[in-house]
């Protein structure tokens, strides 16, 4: 019998899923959701925090009042009252838009993926923050673009970055496709672009004719007074913004929207009518009936007051049990830090040792296409109690000063 | 074959699969394969997590026989057995004694070149002793006995998690590093070049036999944990292509191992094979992967058995063990 690979359609994949493996940190993961881990390694928001028996009501009156609708196929671009109240939400970050410019998706996720669809070809440049969204990664390596980061501190993006970023492609005789950022609160380095650097970040994009992807998933969930207004506030034109119900409202419910140029707009249209046919018309009227029923905007504020709670818990635990050569952002809202290890210390490597001590938190490499990361890791505060938080923090920081010592009997290279 | 009675269909059969080791996923895929293959063979399975809860459960609602197919600890070491050894209640496969030989790499190793099987020379130190004697001066001695290359993985666990090879020296410190994130017991042995073999034993009632090898050759690199669990990552052939006596060897050779090491029901050994048909004893797995990617399962096929049938076969024989 010849050999097998257990795979009878080796031959037929397209090209852009040759990359598509498992890892092992998957397997990592199984174990991360036992009840004995402190899970540091999710994104999820607390969901739990929302006012179920209220929603339970409003869900009912929605199939009472309006189930046949709800229940059947609706227009490609969805809802307007929607799309209306989401750009009464925008309005509220001084993102002014018409309701007609909205292509609602499932999830941002989706949108990026229809953006991606709508802009890249095989080898395209995206520009991207190091570290980045992984969400956006997977898309942007499914669409087989080359994706070059560019460096980031607790401002956010740097301005010279991106600018020599541009000059070296424009040498290369190329031109990047867009660049995606995440201003505010980013996933995963939890750091916010500061005022000024948005005018320069703005002006440098203007210059170059650099088209700009704005995820703005975490501006509302802020801590310490409003974050700086979106890049798509201060321009109408060169930004594609998307947003999201899923920090603000809820994640399963798989609803977000893309701010679009008409062009686009018109292109993203038709791609989510290949794609979907239309977004979940039961799922456009629930948010419509939050965003237009509900105390909203007080749900906001009840996360953004746990988040920091949490928040404040987990940056106080890392002061008082890791080591002084280890250092985190300090995120003034959204829902990560991201922590940077001692010298000669490998996140990826270090997390079976973690796991074993029953905490987890996300390997920096997943937030990179390049391979960087490997002294860097993502830990959430948003799904814990600050009680959790803490002692998972203490159970990271044995593995941490474990690790050190490794590091130390093998220091030096060769043996 | 057995002359065990036939399964009443009100028997309850609860196979374990999960655990808290990094094999967790596996695990769960290897319980629900085998549960869908016992059910088409008419018995139905209840898949349960091991946790804390578990002891208490089987004392109340105790099951006619469990399977356990946790992967990793605690269900490879000897734990997780010797839990049900103490609940009387009768289970498929190796008994925590054995368990506990194959899971020690070492402690396998050196039970086979006691009996006369071939396994790759080795050396086994625990991580204290690096920083106790020097890592480098230690490092340097084994490589200078061995020679390179060398193979370096966790004393215990399996999935190919934790092991690197070594092929200059500098490869040493990340290597150790990576093999210590699994376990605090690294087993440096020396590299055979060859042909991967993996052979399953299964013991129907007639004795152990060994099932068709498995020659397996990942497409690219290694055979790492992506190898072994992305379809399409790895060639598996079954029967392996082999000189008809070095085939028969193999064969030899699995079954003493799986006598020598006191393994039970159903097993899985690792060979290497060089180019000259010598053949090297990596390890044995009381707990093989049933996955759609494993190779007990494809070596039982091969057989021209049937893999629920072979299952059904041994919960009857644990039934009769009683």
């Amino acid at each position: 019998m010849s050999g097998t690979t257990l795979d009878d359609y080796t031959g037929r994949y397209a090209s852009r899923v040759h990359g598509m493996a498992q890892s092992e940190i998957r397997a990592l993961f199984s174990v991360a959701s036992r009840p004995e881990v402190v899970s540091l390694a999710g994104g999820n928001p607390y969901t739990a925090a929302l006012p179920m028996d209220e929603l339970g009501e409003m869900f009912t009156r929605l199939l009472q009042q309006d189930g046949a609708a709800a229940l059947g196929y609706c227009p490609g671009q969805g809802s307007t009252a929607l799309r209306e109240a989401l750009c009464g939400v925008m309005d509220l970050s001084g993102v002014r838009a018409s309701a007609d410019d909205l292509v609602l998706t499932n999830g941002a996720q989706q949108g990026l993926d229809l953006l991606a669809r709508t802009f890249l070809d095989p080898g395209d440049i995206v520009l991207a923050e190091g570290p980045t969204y992984v969400g956006a990664l997977g898309v942007f390596q499914a669409a087989q673009a080359d994706v070059r980061h560019l460096p980031m501190d607790d401002d956010g993006l740097i301005p010279a970055g991106l600018e020599e970023s541009l000059a070296g492609l424009k040498k290369e005789g190329r031109q990047a496709k867009f660049l995606y950022t995440v201003p505010t609160y980013q996933n995963p380095a939890g750091v916010t672009l500061s005022e000024e650097r948005r005018e320069e970040i703005l002006a440098i994009a203007e210059r170059h004719g650099l088209l700009i992807i704005e995820d703005d998933p975490y501006s509302m969930i802020s801590f310490e007074g409003a974050p700086p207004a979106p890049l798509r506030a201060r321009v109408e034109r060169g930004v594609i913004y998307l947003g999201t119900v899923s920090k603000i409202f809820a994640a399963g419910l798989r609803l977000g929207w893309v701010l679009a140029p008409p062009a686009v707009r018109d292109k993203l249209l038709l791609a989510v009518e290949a794609a979907i046919l239309c977004p979940s018309a039961l799922i456009q009227e629930a948010a419509l009936r939050f965003f237009t029923e509900m105390e909203w905007r007080q749900q906001v504020k009840v996360f953004a007051t746990l988040y920091r709670d949490r928040r404040d818990a987990l940056l106080a635990a890392l002061t008082d049990y890791m080591p002084g050569s280890m250092s985190w952002t300090k995120p003034g809202g959204g829902l990560f830090v991201w922590a940077t290890l001692p010298d000669g210390l490998d996140s990826k490597a270090m997390l079976p040792r973690a796991l074993q001590e029953r905490v987890a938190y996300v390997p920096g490499t997943g937030f990179y296409a390049d391979g960087n990361g490997r002294s860097q890791m993502r830990l959430n505060f948003s799904t814990q109690s600050s009680e959790s938080i803490r002692e998972g923090v203490r159970r990271l920081a044995g593995v941490v000063a474990g690790d050190i010592e490794l590091r130390d009997t093998f220091a030096g290279g060769s043996a | 074959m057995s002359n065990a009675s036939a399964p009443r269909s009100d028997r309850r059969v609860l196979i374990l699969a999960g655990g808290m080791s990094y094999e967790h996923e596996v695990s769960l895929k290897s319980g629900r394969r085998a549960a869908a293959a016992l059910a088409r063979r008419g018995i139905e399975c209840e898949i349960r997590d091991p946790d804390s809860e578990l002891l208490p459960a089987l004392q109340e609602f105790p099951p006619d026989v469990v399977l356990p197919l946790v992967h990793g600890a605690p269900g490879e070491d000897g734990s997780l057995r010797g839990l049900l050894e103490l609940t009387d209640i009768p289970f498929v496969g190796t008994g925590a004694v054995g368990a506990r030989r194959a899971w020690n790499k070492s402690t396998a190793k050196d039970l086979l070149r006691t009996a006369g099987i071939p396994t790759p020379d080795w050396v086994t130190m625990p991580r204290q002793a690096f920083s106790d004697f020097g890592a480098h001066k230690l490092l340097d001695r084994i490589s200078t006995r061995m020679g390179l290359p060398l193979v370096v993985k966790p004393n215990s666990g399996g999935s190919g998690l934790g092991v690197h090879a070594v092929r200059k020296e500098d490869d040493f410190p990340s290597a150790m590093m990576g093999c210590f994130s699994y376990s605090d017991e690294a087993l440096i042995e020396s590299f055979v070049d060859g042909r991967d073999i993996a052979v399953g034993v299964i013991d129907l009632g007639d004795g152990p036999v060994a099932l068709p090898p498995v020659e397996i050759a990942p497409l690219q690199g290694d055979y790492d944990y992506a190898a072994r669990y992305n379809p399409g990552a790895t060639r598996w052939t079954v029967p392996a292509a082999l000189e008809a006596g070095t085939a028969e060897r193999i064969a030899e050779i699995a079954v003493a191992v799986h006598e020598t090491l006191g393994l039970r029901d159903f097993s899985r050994v690792d060979v290497m094979v060089d180019d000259a048909g010598d053949i090297q004893v990596l390890e044995a797995s009381v707990a093989p992967g049933t996955t759609e990617t494993s190779l007990l399962p494809m070596a039982i096929e091969a057989a021209g058995l049937d893999f629920g049938e072979a299952l059904a076969t041994m919960v009857r024989l644990a039934l009769a063990r009683g």
